[in-house]
């Protein structure tokens, strides 16, 4: 089990409270690729950034390669991310300034276990795998959305993470692009056998993963369990 | 752990993006520290001239017998008389000698102590200076000339001739610049006094001095130490004054008590003598170091809206910093050393200002009759007012700074992603 989450819990105090999250427990295998389906403002966001070790705000216990993370200090918790979290937003949040290959480094460099020189290597051979080693000295602002959403998936594996975490990576990408990076995910998940969970609105994304974790009000309705077919009423309406 | 290369890496990019506003910003710590510089150069350096006028002229101990009636008037050892109430009317100065008892001894005694620097014995001498039919009032001071080079910058004030001209002259005289313009004398012509007890002394006029105090130059003569005994009818141990000039100002106070008990002397100390240069000089300090505070201050708040707008264009960075693994004191370590960097920068250049500009204003013609040596306007260039100036600048950048940067670390990356 590379993720686990038992019994989360998670309330908004402001405006009023409001219990968001209610009992959340499951895991994810290695190698497993999992969605997280879910209409907006089911909490399918918030439990991402718990699990993700943003938020420390909830009850219940989040573990890690089978390490507790739940009441760490914020400071071990960033290392946590830095090393064992990779990251893909919806909005691809580059450093506009720095250059592709230097957005890529930048997390590594902050580890620092590897030279400068083998950072700068592995961060090409990253970029090379997505197909935009061409960019690599461009600024970040100069590149195209689809380019962005790609160097930004580079960013997430450069320290070879246990997981790599996405808020809706394709919401913003036409369906060539959002095709295309469900692809480098697939091939991530088959060939490194690196776990993925994917929090998407997407229907035809998510049914392509092994697992989708279906949320509503809080809560889990389906597939806190290991399946690969999806509940009926998912199913793709015409294609 | 902090990997200090990333995060001065993501400063630096940060503030090259935006050169103009960190130009900006370290400009106003140019300014305020240039200022700081200058001020403090040119009013340090004039302070130091208006108080050496005085100071260097004034002996750190003055030693001298002062002529004063018995503290305790012989009715006081009267047995019979003791517990009444005495009244005494017209009492007069005790009678006793106007130089000092054993002048030599305390004079070798003296510049024995290993805290002076060194002792220049005087003689003091009223005398007339004669121009025709008229008697001008003057003093004359009889001096030992090389030990006044020495102790106390005489050279400085002669505006015509040399000290070593008086040396090698025992008739020779450095007339006072008011004296010899009243009476339109020169060097190298002759001016005859007269003593209070009527003798007639024609000496050589072998140089002018000027001290900058007109009231001095109108009556003041030098002349050789025997010259001085010889106007009085005197000996080789007649001595009014003895000068003490120490290492260190510090032990004026105690060493003038001493003094006083062991040889029954009047001993002035420098700090009772001249307590005013102090207070004015502390004042002019004061009134510089707050216009410069000020600056700074207000380079300060400069810094600060600078950072705080910096942050706010910059919250999707911190978001993405935060969520990549950088912890908040990393995000702050960054926006810190933003300011420090601006600090650094704009500091190095107002050192850089400030020292151009005193250079100029030390080069500027400054001619005042009061002043004889002085010929352009005088500047302090002390290295510990650079090391104050830069300083001062990182202090008030971090401060600036670390307001902004403590708000970059508490921001939640996850409200930001949300909001998007």
């Amino acid at each position: 089990m590379i993720l686990e989450s038992k019994n989360i819990n998670k309330y908004f105090r402001e405006p009023v409270l409001f219990h968001v999250l209610k009992d959340i427990s499951f895991g994810i295998d290695k190698g497993e690729f999992v969605s997280v389906m879910g209409k907006s403002g089911c909490g399918k966001s918030t439990l991402l950034y718990i699990l993700s070790t943003m938020d420390t705000d909830y009850e219940g216990d989040l573990f890690l390669n089978g390490e507790k993370l739940t009441g760490k200090d914020k400071e071990y918790l960033a290392h946590i991310r830095n090393e064992h979290i990779g990251f893909v937003f919806q909005f691809h949040y580059l450093l506009p300034e720095f250059t592709v290959l230097e957005n890529v480094m930048l997390p590594a460099r902050k580890l620092g276990k590897r030279t400068p020189r083998q950072i700068k290597d592995d961060a090409m051979e990253k970029l090379t795998l997505l197909g935009i080693e061409e960019q690599a000295n461009k600024k970040a602002f100069r590149i195209s959305g689809g380019q962005k959403q790609r160097v930004a998936i580079a960013r997430a594996l450069i320290n070879n993470p246990s997981i790599i975490m996405g808020d809706e990576p394709t919401g913003n990408l036409d369906s060539k692009n959002a095709e295309n990076v469900f692809g480098i995910f697939k091939n991530l998940s088959v060939e490194q056998n690196l776990s993925l969970l994917i929090v998407t609105h997407d229907l035809d994304f998510a049914q392509k993963t092994d697992r989708i974790i279906e949320m509503g009000d809080g809560k889990i309705i389906n597939g806190v369990d290991y399946q690969i077919t999806p509940a009926p009423h998912l199913k793709p309406s015409s294609h | 752990m902090t990997n200090w290369r990333i995060l001065f890496d993501i400063s630096k990019t940060h503030l090259l993006s935006r050169i103009k506003q960190s130009t900006v910003a370290a400009l106003g710590v140019t300014f305020g520290i240039g200022t700081f510089i200058i001020l403090v150069s040119f009013m340090t350096g004039l302070n130091h001239m208006l108080d050496s006028l005085v100071l260097n002229r004034t002996p750190h101990i003055h030693l001298y017998n002062e002529i004063k009636p018995s503290e305790k008037q012989p009715i006081e050892f009267y047995e019979q008389a003791k517990n009444s109430f005495n009244v005494i009317h017209s009492i007069k100065p005790k009678q006793s000698q106007v130089k000092i008892h054993n002048a030599l001894p305390i004079l070798q005694h003296l510049r024995k102590d290993e805290r002076v620097k060194g002792v220049a014995p005087q003689v003091e001498a009223s005398v007339f200076y004669m121009a025709g039919a008229i008697e001008l009032n003057g003093v004359v001071n009889g001096i030992e000339v090389m030990e006044e080079v020495r102790l106390y910058n005489f050279k400085d004030y002669i505006i015509e001739g040399s000290p070593e001209a008086l040396v090698r002259n025992n008739n020779g005289i450095l007339l006072g610049a008011g004296i010899a313009e009243t009476m339109s004398l020169g060097v190298g012509d002759r001016v005859q006094l007269s003593t209070v007890k009527g003798g007639v002394f024609p000496l050589k006029i072998v140089g002018i001095f000027q001290s900058g105090i007109a009231d001095l130059d109108n009556i003041l003569s030098y002349v050789n130490l025997t010259t001085a005994q010889r106007l009085r009818g005197e000996g080789k141990s007649f001595i009014t004054d003895l000068n003490v000039k120490l290492w260190d100002l510090n032990h004026a106070i105690p060493m003038a008590k001493n003094i006083r008990q062991q040889f029954n002397l009047s001993a002035v100390d420098i700090n009772q003598a001249n307590a005013q240069f102090d207070t004015g000089t502390t004042i002019r300090n004061l009134i510089t170091y707050a216009v410069s505070i000020t600056l700074l201050i207000v380079a300060g708040f400069g810094i600060y809206n600078i950072l705080n707008m910096m942050i706010y264009e910059k919250m999707n960075d911190i978001a993405i910093l935060k969520a990549t693994g950088f912890s908040g004191k990393d995000v702050q370590l960054i926006f810190i050393s933003q300011a420090i960097i601006i600090g650094l920068v704009g500091g190095l250049l107002g050192l850089l200002l400030g020292y151009s500009v005193s250079v100029l204003i030390s080069h500027v013609p400054f001619n005042t009759d009061a002043l004889p040596t002085i010929e352009t306007y005088p500047v302090n260039f002390d290295p510990r007012f650079y090391g104050i100036g830069i300083v001062f600048a990182m202090i008030s950048t971090f401060l600036a700074g670390y307001l902004p940067a403590k708000r970059a670390k508490q921001i939640d990356p996850v409200e930001i992603i949300r909001s998007q």
